[in-house]
């Protein structure tokens, strides 16, 4: 029978009257759990934002019709010459369309499916800005706008004006902060388009939309999808990209799969687009984790150190318990609990201090060009953090005060008291 | 008469530096309220033989008995609690747990044994102590009373269980001759009032001559 009352309380008072000792050993404890705490916040939280940046405006998948050679020619079908070897020199890819075949039919049932969030239209055409004498290359994409909103943070992208002023002028246009500072354009001012088939268009300008990627405002453009088709000369069917979001990111490979078959387009998942991202995000997240252990270890070596001395000290005191009717276990679990306190004490207060820690950077100016959203140092405050925090220290000072309490437990009272 | 404790052949061999064969086919029998003493020279095995029977030397050849039962190859944790229950021990320095006060070391092996509440044990513990004349320093650190009030703590701490016996490893071997004589009328009187069972190791003759019964060892042997 183990009578923990007593055990705790022989515990206690041995951590009591070496207060100071005990202080140290917590701290390290303290300092090892409030720096992991600390740096996983602001890892991860740094993490999400980058993946954001990137991932926010990424569809999960992108389902477009890419201009490819045929992959049987007609010699293939030819019967005649089915086991002759066929060279074919020059290929070139057949005269098809852009625009994705039975396009609204598709967005229809994507939509119906309960996995996934929004199938969404955009018109991507190669234009010309014109404003004066100045002409600059670029892209229009038509998009739906308060759609785009909902699923793609588009509104954090939008610098000047509103989704909504875009949404209610069919001749709107919200220009790249690159096209718009090149040309010396802001809203309310006008700008021409000119299709690639010499088509010119006035579009005024409503917004100014910035991502942060200079390569990409200062080509990128946005109006609503009736304008883009109306440019184009083009009817309500006229679709050349369809975006989708899932609910679940990892239903993105097979569903972009199954539509590649059904529909015989491409599908691009977003994990295959942007693999470098998961990487990055694991080497960070790798370089986190072997700080905060090695800072643990440490930690774990000083409770192992101050239990060793302690158990020194207290010989005669093993040596006497163990006399009087404490068993081996009696005293392993005595010092054990030694152990286990100062794990728990120590793990409590750096959870605190990485509490405190991580709230003060977050509450930090962080103010660039690129985030037009973010003001301050971004920290992901997720609750298994200080799970996986207090775990680790209750794990550390275990194997700590494993090895010094199975030394106490071995010690012979006869050799002790004798020895004296 | 009952028997309260009864060794059998015990053989006891030290194994390093060299054999040596420290305890020779010892037998004897300790009865119920009896005060033996054990003499001998320094060296002739007398405290080794006290481990032994004190089941905290584990390490021998032969048969314990403890109230008639067999003690010899229990497991460690029942030999625990024998200890706990059955044995008081006084040793010659005088181990008690400095950091607690008089009263925590006296109350400690009965928390151990845990079969009475807090209360009682402190009640216990208190009536012990003014047995021993000690009550007054119950609130105080264990490291900050005297060597002889230190002892008289240790028998206290002895007698909380209500032991079958008492041993002591030459406890007056650090007191002076007041103090001294202090401890053995403590133990007398335990004995004749309470009818308590004693086993002291001890190489005073004048402590060992007043008491009821002398074992006397010389070369690992009992020889009278």
């Amino acid at each position: 029978m183990i009578n923990w009352k007593v055990i705790l309380n022989i515990a206690k008072t041995h951590l009591l009257t070496k207060i100071k000792q005990t202080a140290t050993a917590a701290l390290g404890v303290t300092f090892g759990i409030g720096a992991y705490i600390t740096l996983v916040c602001f890892m991860t939280g740094l993490n999400a934002m980058l993946d954001d940046l990137i991932l926010n405006v990424t569809p999960h998948i992108h389902i477009f019709n890419e201009i490819e050679p045929s992959k049987k020619q007609p010699v293939d079908l030819y019967g005649e010459l089915q086991n002759t070897f066929n060279v074919v020199h020059s290929i070139k890819p057949k005269q098809s369309q852009k625009r994705i075949h039975n396009a609204l039919p598709i967005m229809n049932y994507l939509n119906k499916d309960p996995q996934v969030r929004g199938a969404i239209p955009q018109i991507k055409e190669q234009i010309f800005y014109i404003a004066g004498s100045i002409e600059l290359g670029g892209n229009l994409t038509g998009i739906d706008v308060l759609q785009e909103v909902e699923l793609f943070n588009f509104k954090d992208y939008i610098v000047q004006g509103t989704p909504e002023d875009l949404k209610n002028n069919d001749n709107g246009i919200l220009l790249g902060a690159g096209v718009a500072e090149k040309m010396s354009l802001a809203v309310g001012d006008r700008v021409q388009i000119s299709t690639i088939k010499g088509d010119i268009f006035p579009l005024k300008i409503v917004g100014i939309y910035q991502s942060g990627i200079a390569d990409i405002d200062n080509i990128q453009s946005f109006a609503n999808v009736k304008t883009v088709q109306r440019i184009l000369g083009q009817a309500e069917n006229y679709i050349t990209d369809i975006n989708v979001k899932l609910h679940n990111i990892e239903y993105a490979i097979p569903l972009a799969q199954k539509i590649e078959q059904q529909f015989k387009l491409k599908a691009i998942d977003i994990k295959t687009a942007n693999a470098q991202f998961e990487t990055g995000t694991t080497i960070r997240n790798l370089i986190t984790y072997s700080v905060s252990i090695t800072l643990l270890i440490v930690a774990g070596f000083g409770i192992y150190n101050i239990l060793n001395m302690l158990i020194y000290e207290k010989m005669n005191d093993i040596a006497i318990l163990k006399a009087t009717g404490f068993s081996g276990k009696d005293v392993q679990l005595i010092f054990m609990s030694q152990a286990m306190i100062i794990g728990l004490v120590g793990g409590i207060l750096g959870l605190l201090i990485g509490l405190g820690l991580s709230h003060f950077i977050g509450s930090l100016p962080f103010e660039t060009e690129a985030l037009p959203t973010i003001t301050t140092y971004p920290i992901n405050h997720n609750p298994n953090f200080y799970m996986i925090g207090i775990t680790f220290a209750m794990v550390s000072t275990f194997l700590a005060g494993f090895l010094p309490s199975r030394k106490a437990k071995k010690i012979d009272p006869v050799r002790i008291i004798r020895g004296q | 008469m009952e028997t309260v404790l009864e060794a059998k052949n015990i053989n006891k061999y030290f194994k390093k530096p060299v054999l040596f064969h420290v305890l020779k086919d010892i037998s004897f029998k300790i009865n119920r309220g009896e005060f033996s003493s054990i003499m001998g020279k320094s060296g002739c095995g007398k405290s080794t033989l006290l481990y032994i029977l004190s089941t905290m030397d584990t390490d021998y050849e032969g048969a314990l008995y403890l109230n008639n039962e067999l003690v010899t190859g229990q497991a460690r944790e029942n030999l625990s609690y024998i200890r706990n229950k059955h044995i008081g021990f006084v040793f010659q320095f005088h181990y008690l747990l400095s950091e607690f006060s008089v009263l925590e070391n006296v109350m400690l092996p009965a928390k151990k044994l845990g079969e009475r509440t807090v209360a009682e044990i402190e009640h216990h513990a208190i009536e012990k102590l003014r047995i021993l004349e000690i009550d007054h320093l119950a609130k105080k650190r264990a490291s900050r009373i005297s060597g002889g009030e230190k002892q008289r703590v240790a028998i206290a701490r002895a007698l909380i269980n209500d032991p079958s016996i008492i041993m002591g490893d030459e406890p007056t071997g650090n007191l002076d001759s007041y103090n001294s004589d202090n401890v053995f009328n403590i133990f007398k009187q335990l004995s004749d009032e309470q009818g308590l069972s004693l086993l002291v190791v001890t190489h005073d003759i004048d402590f060992a001559n007043k008491t009821d019964r002398i074992i006397e060892m010389g070369d690992g042997r009992i020889i009278g």
